[in-house]
C-alpha cells in the first residue's frame, strides 16, 4: 500500500499529538511505527483506521483521501483490520460470537457463511477448541489472536495494529507476534506499532519513528533500524535495546554499535 | 456455640445453617405468640372465612397491576435512560426533571396527584389505567437511574472496539450495550418488581380494586381487624419471597459469568 500524510495535526487540549505530519511512504506491505508512549503513534493509527479525524490536513492511502464525513468513516472503518492493545473484544460474547459480530451486522454476511468463515480461521489459527468461551476464559494472547481473527475475517484492505502485545507477557507475546508474522508472509498490508524493534525489523519493510508528534524518520526497517540518522531515533533504539539480550546481539551483527555501551 | 458463626472462607456446614435458622424462626415465633397472647383478642377466623373469593380477586388484582406496572416501568425507566444521555438538551433536561421529582417525592402524593389533578383535566376516569400509570412512573424513574449506571458501566473500550469494527451507534445499543446492561440488570428488576406489588396497595387511596382495598372492605364488612390484614400480609410474602429468591439465584449466577 502507499501512504501519504499533508500537514496532518491532531490537538487534544493544550497538547499537541501529531504536529503538522507530512511524509510520503512509497509502496510498502508493512509499515512498523515506533516512537517513545505519548509521542503520537496512537493517535496517528487511530486516525488511519478512521477512529479519529484530525484538526487539519489530508491522508491519501492508496491514492485515495480519506474523508472524514461520519458515513464515510464508517465506510471506512469497516474496510480496516484494527487490534488495539487490549479489551477488543465483547465479554458477553463467545470468541466465536465476537468474530460473527461484524461479519454478520457490519458487512452483511449471511450468519451462515459467516459461521463457516469463522470457523474456517479458528481452525486455522489453533483457536477452535476456544471458539465457544468467552474472552474472560482465555488468556491474555488467546485473546488478542481472537481479535486478529476478527480483523482478518472481514479480509480489511490494510490492518492498523496498535501496539497489539504491550499488554502481554513474553511467553504470549511470542504466539501473537507469530500470527501477525504469518499475515505479513500472506501478503497482507499492515500498519503496526510496536515497541519490540526485533520484530519491527522482521515484520516491517518500512520504519516510521514519531517522537513528540513528529516524523522524525523513516526509511527501509532494516537500514532505519541499524543505522539510525536522527539523533532522537539513534537514542531511542539505544534505550530500546539495552536490556534486550539478543536484540543486542543482533544489533553488533548488522554493524548497529555505540548507542549501548554506557559505562 | 462455636459451630454456629460462619468460616471465614467457603460456606458454613449444613448442620449449621439448619440449627440457625431454626433458632430464628423459633426466636420470632416466640415473640409475636407472646405478643398475641397478651392481646387477650376475640379471633373470629370464619367470619373472613366468607370472604375467601373476594381475597382472591384483590391478590389477582395486584398480581395484574403489578405486572402492567413492571412492563409500564421498563417501557418508561428504558426511554428516560435514553433521554439522559441524549445529546438534545431539553430531552437529557426532562428526563432530569422527571426522574428526580419522582424520587424526591412520596408516591402517595404522586397517585393523588396524577389521579385528581392531572387525569381528570384529561377526563381519564379509568382509575386501574391511571394506578397502572402511575406505579410504572414511580418505579420507572428508578430503573432508569440503574440502567442509566449499567450503560456507564459499559468500558469505553468497548464502544471504542463497537466503532472499530463498523458498528453504527444502534447498532452498537443493540448488539453490544443492552445485552451487557440487560444481564446486570435482571437482580435489581426482580427486587423493584417486589417492591413495585407492596407499593400497589397504595392505590386502594383511589378505590383500586386491589388486595389491600378489598382486606379494608372485609375488615369494615365483619369488624375482624387482625383476621382480615394477617391473610394480607401472608398474601403479599407469597408474592415477594419467591421473586426475592430468585433474584438472589439470579444475582449469584450472573456473577460468576462477568
Amino acid at each position: 500500500m502507499r501512504l501519504e500524510l499533508r500537514c496532518v495535526g491532531k490537538r487534544f487540549g493544550d497538547n499537541h499529538a501529531l504536529r503538522d505530519i507530512t511524509l510520503s511512504i512509497p509502496d510498502f506491505q508493512s509499515l512498523a511505527v515506533i516512537g517513545p508512549s505519548g509521542g503520537g503513534k496512537t493517535t496517528l493509527l487511530r486516525i488511519l483506521a478512521g477512529l479519529t479525524p484530525p484538526d487539519a490536513g489530508e491522508i491519501v492511502i492508496d491514492g485515495r483521501a480519506l474523508e472524514f464525513s461520519e458515513a464515510a468513516l464508517l465506510a471506512h472503518r469497516r474496510a480496516v483490520g484494527t487490534v488495539f492493545q487490549a479489551y477488543n473484544l465483547f465479554p458477553h460474547l463467545s470468541a466465536r460470537e465476537n468474530v460473527l459480530l461484524p461479519l454478520v451486522r457490519a458487512h452483511g454476511v449471511p450468519p451462515r457463511e459467516a459461521g463457516a468463515i469463522a470457523d474456517a480461521l479458528f481452525e486455522r489459527f489453533h483457536l477452535a477448541r476456544h471458539a465457544g468461551q468467552r474472552p474472560a476464559e482465555l488468556s491474555g494472547g488467546q485473546q488478542q489472536r481472537v481479535a486478529i481473527v476478527r480483523a482478518i475475517a472481514i479480509r480489511p484492505r490494510f490492518f492498523v495494529l496498535d501496539e497489539p502485545t504491550s499488554a502481554l507477557d513474553p511467553e504470549m507475546t511470542a504466539e501473537v507476534l507469530d500470527l501477525i508474522a504469518e499475515l505479513r508472509r500472506e501478503g497482507r498490508d499492515l500498519v503496526i506499532a510496536t515497541h519490540n524493534m526485533g520484530f519491527a525489523r522482521e515484520v516491517s519493510d518500512r520504519c516510521l519513528f514519531i517522537a513528540d508528534g513528529q516524523a522524525l524518520e523513516e526509511g527501509p526497517s532494516r537500514e532505519t533500524l541499524a543505522q539510525p540518522r536522527h539523533p532522537l531515533l539513534a537514542a531511542f533504539l539505544a534505550r530500546a535495546l539495552r536490556y534486550s539480550i539478543c536484540e543486542c546481539l543482533d544489533h553488533e551483527e548488522h554493524g548497529g554499535r555505540g548507542e549501548r555501551q554506557e559505562p | 456455640m462455636e459451630f454456629l458463626f460462619a468460616p471465614s472462607a467457603g460456606s458454613a456446614a449444613r448442620a449449621a445453617k439448619a440449627v440457625s435458622w431454626g433458632l430464628v424462626a423459633a426466636l420470632a415465633a416466640g415473640l409475636f405468640s407472646f405478643a398475641f397472647h397478651e392481646l387477650h383478642y376475640g379471633w373470629n377466623w370464619p367470619a373472613i372465612w366468607e370472604y375467601r373469593q373476594k381475597f382472591l380477586q384483590g391478590w389477582l388484582a395486584t398480581v395484574a397491576i403489578s405486572g402492567a406496572s413492571l412492563a409500564g416501568s421498563l417501557a418508561i425507566g428504558l426511554a428516560a435512560a435514553l433521554s439522559r444521555r441524549s445529546a438534545f438538551l431539553p430531552l437529557r433536561y426532562a428526563a432530569a426533571l422527571y426522574v428526580e421529582s419522582i424520587r424526591g417525592t412520596p408516591l402517595l402524593v404522586q397517585i393523588l396527584i396524577l389521579f385528581y389533578v392531572v387525569a381528570n383535566a384529561f377526563g381519564v376516569e379509568n382509575r386501574y389505567l391511571v394506578g397502572v400509570l402511575a406505579l410504572s412512573l414511580f418505579a420507572g424513574a428508578y430503573l432508569s437511574e440503574m440502567i442509566r449506571a449499567g450503560i456507564d458501566g459499559i468500558r469505553d473500550s468497548q464502544l471504542e472496539s463497537a466503532r472499530a469494527i463498523g458498528l453504527t451507534p444502534a447498532q452498537t445499543y443493540r448488539h453490544v450495550i443492552f445485552p451487557q446492561v440487560a444481564r446486570q440488570l435482571v437482580p435489581p428488576i426482580a427486587g423493584q418488581f417486589a417492591s413495585i406489588i407492596k407499593d400497589s396497595s397504595l392505590l386502594s387511596i383511589i378505590a383500586v380494586n386491589e388486595f389491600t382495598l378489598n382486606a379494608q372492605e372485609v375488615n369494615a364488612f365483619t369488624y375482624s381487624t387482625l383476621e382480615s390484614y394477617l391473610p394480607l400480609a401472608l398474601g403479599y410474602l407469597l408474592l415477594t419471597l419467591p421473586i426475592s429468591l430468585a433474584s438472589r439465584i439470579l444475582e449469584r449466577r450472573f456473577h460468576f459469568a462477568a
